[in-house]
């Protein structure tokens, strides 16, 4: 899987809990999940799930705590899949 | 209550700040959703009994049951996705209920972004059973199966007691008192009354009341092997629910939620809001499971005593009652409590209000029973009528001689003032609301 491919999987992961949409209209990899698309901070937990799922992989919850932005869940999940 | 205490209230009700109207409504009902389509099926006495094949498969005894149609597409068009993610069936005809309540008393839905809340503002919206669809189809199995971990950040607020009153707080800002209350079958019209008192004492100006009960098989199924449940017209679901029928068979299994957005009569009059009804007053009592009352029975003393206290608490005289929405679930406690109707009001079969029951279109939607019943009452006070009883053409032998009472089509009542409602719950709960028609 492309990296391209794997930043499209996240962000339609992420949409449905996103609550500026502007910010996610211009998202990039420093995009700050939740300062920036307003993502409810106890959502993060439902998020990495659905990158569990989406990916088959497994999230500790070090590596889960890691991540701020889309980069970085972009990032976390091309090393698992490595 | 003492006569000191009926002239106090009456002096109160010449306050607007200790007066109580009803200025929005929200409804979310097995035979309707929506103010207009609800007061269409009452008025013409449009069952929402359906078959569930689901119940059957299960091998329930009751196989029918009233659920809210429309649901997904509603929910869809109210709530951001992230928000539906986290609401199963009690939150989403609660929320859809309270949004509908609040744009009906002519406020705006918030935006999010706004940070404005509205500290006058609160919510007392209960439930019976609450979010058992949650626990069955997630909680249960997945933390049975070793998957905590695999909840996900969801489960708390379905289950929670307060979780739909939690929601409408965000989705309305409110800032006032938010909570959820429970007594059982009478919860619905115990927020009101607890709103209402609320407002009469001045600690807020505006309270959203009513009750909301999700559609879950796993909060019928007690009910089912009580031998509460309707189980010999299955095959005839809009027949199923029979209250005040000689061959009432038990109740049928009804969910859905109705709001009433009460405000100080004050508040009201300050924003120019339209006013559908005043409440007049309520209370809120039990049995002790003494007397005949138990766990499951209620003590015809706490009933009785029940109709009298609101009758006192809303400083009027029994005879200015017109029409009664009676509790009036389809078991053998109709009869029982059509007679104590009669020895609370004084009034006999000769000069009795007219009495009727909406769970004979909608079922027992539990803890939103009070509430969907509630907004009936304000609805037919407005238009003035009285729904259909249906299902009722062989009232039941004890309650024959109050037959001239029960309407089996429509009533046009067009001096309908008055109508007392009232619910009793398991646990020998009573809760009775006196509503009575605006005149501007």
């Amino acid at each position: 899987m492309t990296r391209d491919e794997i930043f499209a999987k996240v962000v339609e992961i992420v949409k449905p809990y996103v609550k500026n949409e502007d910010a996610l209209a211009a998202v990039a990899d420093d995009t700050n999940i939740l300062e920036d698309l307003k993502v409810n901070s106890a959502r993060l937990v439902d998020i990495i799930l659905n990158f569990e799922d989406e990916f088959d992989i497994e999230v500790e919850d070090e590596d889960a705590d890691a991540v701020n932005t889309v980069g970085d869940a972009v990032a976390l999940i091309q090393e698992k899949l490595s | 209550m003492s006569d000191d205490a009926m002239r106090g209230r009456s002096v109160a009700r010449e306050n607007p700040a200790h007066r109580v109207v009803v200025t929005g409504l929200g409804v979310v009902a097995p035979n309707g959703c929506g103010l207009e389509n609800y007061t269409e099926a009452l008025r013409t006495g449009v069952s929402g009994i359906r078959h569930i094949p689901l119940l059957e498969e299960l091998k329930f005894a009751c196989t029918v049951g009233g659920i809210p149609q429309g649901i997904d597409a509603m929910s869809e068009e109210y709530f951001h996705p992230e928000e539906l993610l986290a609401m199963n069936s009690s939150h989403l005809y609660g929320c859809i209920a309270a949004v509908d309540a609040w744009m009906d008393a002519g406020l705006e839905r918030p935006d999010p972004a706004d940070d404005h809340v509205n500290w006058e503002t609160g919510a007392i919206i209960g439930t019976g059973i609450g979010g058992l669809d949650t626990a069955g189809e997630k909680l249960i199995p997945f933390v049975d199966a070793g998957r905590v971990r695999r909840l996900g950040s969801t489960m708390v607020e379905q289950v929670m007691g307060s979780g739909v009153s939690a929601r409408v707080a965000g989705l309305l800002s409110l800032g006032n008192q938010v909570t959820s209350n429970s007594s059982a079958c009478s919860t619905g019209t115990e927020a009101i009354i607890e709103g209402c008192q609320r407002i009469r004492a001045g600690l807020a100006e505006r309270m959203l009341c009513g009750g909301t009960e999700g559609s879950s098989h796993y909060a019928w199924a007690g009910f089912d092997s009580m031998r509460v449940l309707c189980r010999s017209h299955n095959d005839e679901p809009e027949k199923a629910s029979r209250p005040l029928s000689a061959s009432a068979g038990g109740f049928v299994p009804g969910s859905g939620a109705a709001i009433l957005h009460l405000e100080s009569l004050k508040s009201a009059q300050e924003r120019g809001a339209r006013i559908y009804a005043e409440v007049l007053g309520g209370a809120i009592n039990c049995g002790g499971h003494r007397r005949g009352g138990s766990m499951t029975a209620p003590n015809a003393d706490g009933v009785q005593r029940c109709v009298r206290d609101a009758v006192a608490d809303a400083a009027i005289d029994p005879e200015e009652i017109d029409a009664i929405s009676g509790h009036l679930t389809a078991t053998g406690a109709d009869p029982k409590e059509v007679a104590s109707w009669a020895k609370a009001l004084e009034r006999s079969p000769e000069n009795f209000p007219v009495i009727t029951s909406t769970k004979s279109m909608i079922g027992h939607a539990l803890g939103a029973a009070g509430a969907l019943e509630s907004v009936a009452c304000v609805l037919m006070l407005r238009e003035g009528f009285v729904h259909p009883a249906i299902n009722c053409e062989d009232v039941h032998p004890e309650i024959e001689k109050f037959s001239a009472s029960i309407p089996h089509e429509v009533r046009e009542m067009p001096g309908l003032n008055t109508m007392i409602k009232a619910g009793f719950g398991f646990g020998d709960v009573n809760a009775c609301a006196i509503f009575r028609r605006w005149a501007d």
